[in-house]
């Protein structure tokens, strides 16, 4: 193989006219290095978006009682008393879920410790930690024997816990909503804010049945939260519940509505796979006004060094020799124009993310793709001039001044 | 047992087609070139000897006749074919050096192995373009660039990459062109040097005392041979060397 050779003489041709082969480079460079940069900060942002949404909780399927209509008035989802804990036991049964919770909503003025604080009050079943991926800090959940007994237990969350029990342990202590004493008996472990902006540790969990019957007199719930096996089993779940309910309810109409995180999900890659395509288009264009830029300067080079292309071509120089020279020439000025380019991008991507303080992902898959369309643009763009070079006469060559 | 002919030549034609009227730049030339021969071919602008000269270099085929190289019939061959020709076969001396520049005189050297069709080692690459400059007497000068070295001595980078190859035939073209006469004499005693070893060598000139140092002397006119003769007497490079110091300190061009 005379690969190596070539590659060597290709080296010394470039260094040879450094500047010349940097500015050629340039184009290449700041094409892939913005794009880099610009793919390493939005996938930054995608995959915040992306944690919080799955902060949600995994594989989880969440049915909606529907809307409740009055005359002309329309209430909005949750609103029409359709769902109730019998749906939920039933739905438990399901094959494939592994995890049901119906939920209670409500607002509320708690008292304890001295202190008052308004916060949501949600009934849960104690399947809710592992439904929504939930630790518990301290403490334990309360158990099934609470639902079954009315028990009044809660679970509180991180903020909760700070306002009312400061530099306390409320474990043990006693929260009184609506003037009934809960005991807590766990805390739940931070979580932070949700994609809407919500505090979700402002927050206190107690057995639904003690929220349906002594903090609220409700017989419905607002929604049933339901955990498939897995994400591949989500689809085939959100259908075998929508058909029990249909048959339960005994409704020409659908008066529930049953959402899986997958489906937010989507909506959440599709904008970044716009983002995404948006990208490819500049880097594609930035790629090719970079190989325009290489091909110049090797139709340049060839017509500078045809006397050269002669000396090699009569010393024994096939074609193809002179082809591949020229090649590897602007391959390798391309390959190293994406090279500078992408580890410009990172660092760059990386200080705006230090300076801005935002989340960066470096895009692996990104930089594979730019490194070798980088190497094939110049394979493109270097053919054209090499092709010239190797069919030279070699006469004519030699006699070139 | 009759001696292979390195060349031979049989009624090669070459016609250049351009625009509506042909040229006849060699009308049937035959030739037998035997092993360590030193022949010049000579003749005015014109005469068809640079059209002889790229024929016989493999750089392009005869349009008749046909031309056999170390027993290969050169006139049948393709471009890549040739391109192995002219590397295993040939090695070229240019009136204008043709070195590479920026290149150090051994990497120039070197070059023409990294076309040759069997792989060669770098170190025996190395090894044999030190050999080659050592026969040109420039082994200390491996290391300098072609801007770094007089005419003379860039013709002797020239030679030695010539022979780096082993070829069974050095070829030159005005070889002594760019130089002064008492570099030119020195070329020529290389080329005598060569030969003495017995390396078959094609020199095309126009000058006569060139053509002196030679064995063979063909002259061509309207592309045949006109003159195919022994060179008689012939020049040899030290004494001419003599001569011309002598001249050159008579007048006190040098030192005594």
């Amino acid at each position: 193989m005379r690969i190596f050779a070539s590659i060597r003489i290709a080296g010394r041709a470039l260094r040879r006219n450094k500047m010349r082969s940097l500015l050629t480079m340039l184009g290449i460079i700041i094409g892939v290095g913005s794009v880099i940069a610009a793919v390493s900060l939005t996938s930054g942002a995608t995959k915040q978006v992306e944690d919080q949404v799955s902060s949600l909780g995994e594989s989880v399927v969440t049915v909606f009682s529907g809307n409740f209509t009055s005359g002309a008035q329309r209430g909005g989802w949750g609103s029409a008393p359709t769902l109730t804990v019998e749906d939920a036991k039933a739905i438990a049964a399901l094959p494939n879920v592994v995890g049901v919770s119906p939920e209670v909503r409500d607002r509320e003025q708690v008292l304890a410790n001295g202190l008052n604080w308004n916060t949501q009050v949600m009934g849960e079943s104690p399947d809710y930690p592992q439904i929504r991926n939930w630790g518990i800090s301290s403490g334990v959940m309360f158990a099934d024997t609470d639902v079954r007994s009315l028990a009044k237990t809660a679970v509180i969350g991180q903020t909760v816990a700070d306002e009312l029990f400061p530099g306390v342990n409320p474990i043990g202590q006693t929260v009184r909503i609506r003037n009934l004493p809960f005991l807590i008996v766990g805390v739940l472990a931070p979580k932070g804010f949700n994609l809407f902006g919500q505090d979700q540790d402002d927050t206190i969990v107690v057995p639904y049945s003690s929220h349906m019957h002594r903090i609220t007199t409700r017989t419905f719930v607002n929604s049933i939260l339901v955990q498939a096996a897995n994400d591949k089993v989500i689809n085939s779940v959100q259908n075998d519940i929508t058909e029990l309910l249909l048959t339960r309810h005994r409704s020409k109409e659908q008066d529930f509505t049953v959402r899986n995180q997958l489906e937010l999900m989507q909506a959440v890659t599709a904008t970044s796979r716009a983002m995404g395509f948006l990208l490819a288009g500049v880097a594609a264009v930035s790629l090719i006004v970079g190989g325009i830029g290489i091909m110049n300067i090797m139709l340049v080079s060839v017509t500078e060094r045809t006397r050269e292309i002669g000396i090699r071509m009569a010393v024994g120089a096939r074609a193809a020799d002179i082809l591949v020279q020229f090649l590897i020439e602007a391959v390798t000025l391309s390959a190293i124009g994406g090279g500078i380019g992408i580890a410009g991008g990172v660092l760059i991507s990386d200080l705006v993310g230090y300076w801005q303080h935002m989340p960066t992902v470096t895009p692996f898959g990104w930089i594979g793709i730019a490194f070798a369309s980088s190497a094939v643009i110049g394979v493109i763009s270097g053919f054209y001039p090499a092709w010239k070079a190797s069919q030279l006469d070699p006469i004519d060559a030699l006699r070139y001044e | 047992m009759p001696i292979n002919p390195v060349i031979k030549l049989d009624a090669i034609e070459k016609t250049y087609h351009t625009g509506e009227v042909d040229v006849h730049a060699v009308r049937g030339v035959s030739l037998d070139i035997l092993p360590g021969e030193f022949v010049a071919i000579m003749g005015s602008s014109g005469s068809g000897k640079s059209t002889m000269m790229n024929v016989i270099g493999a750089l392009d085929r005869p349009t008749g006749g046909h031309y056999w190289l170390d027993g290969i019939d050169v006139s049948t061959l393709d471009r890549d074919e040739l391109a192995d020709v002219r590397n295993e076969k040939i090695g070229f001396v240019f009136q204008g050096f043709n070195l590479l520049s920026r290149t150090t005189a051994l990497e120039n050297v070197e070059m023409p192995m990294l076309y040759h069709r069997e792989r060669i080692s770098a170190h025996e690459q190395r090894e044999r373009a030190m050999h080659c400059l050592e026969l040109v007497g420039l082994a200390k000068r491996g290391d300098h660039h072609p801007n770094q070295l007089s005419g003379g001595q860039q013709q002797r980078v020239a030679i030695a990459r010539a022979l780096v190859n082993r070829p069974t035939l050095l070829l030159a073209d005005e070889p002594t062109g760019n130089l002064d006469t008492q570099t030119s004499i020195e070329i020529m005693g290389v080329f005598q040097k060569l030969n003495d070893q017995g390396i078959t060598i094609i020199m095309v000139t126009h000058e006569l005392d060139v053509a002196r140092f030679t064995k063979r002397m063909i002259i061509l006119r309207d592309g045949k041979v006109v003159t195919d003769k022994a060179v008689e007497p012939r020049s040899v490079a030290e004494k001419e060397l003599q001569l011309l110091r002598q001249e050159q300190q008579a007048v006190k061009l040098v030192k005594e």
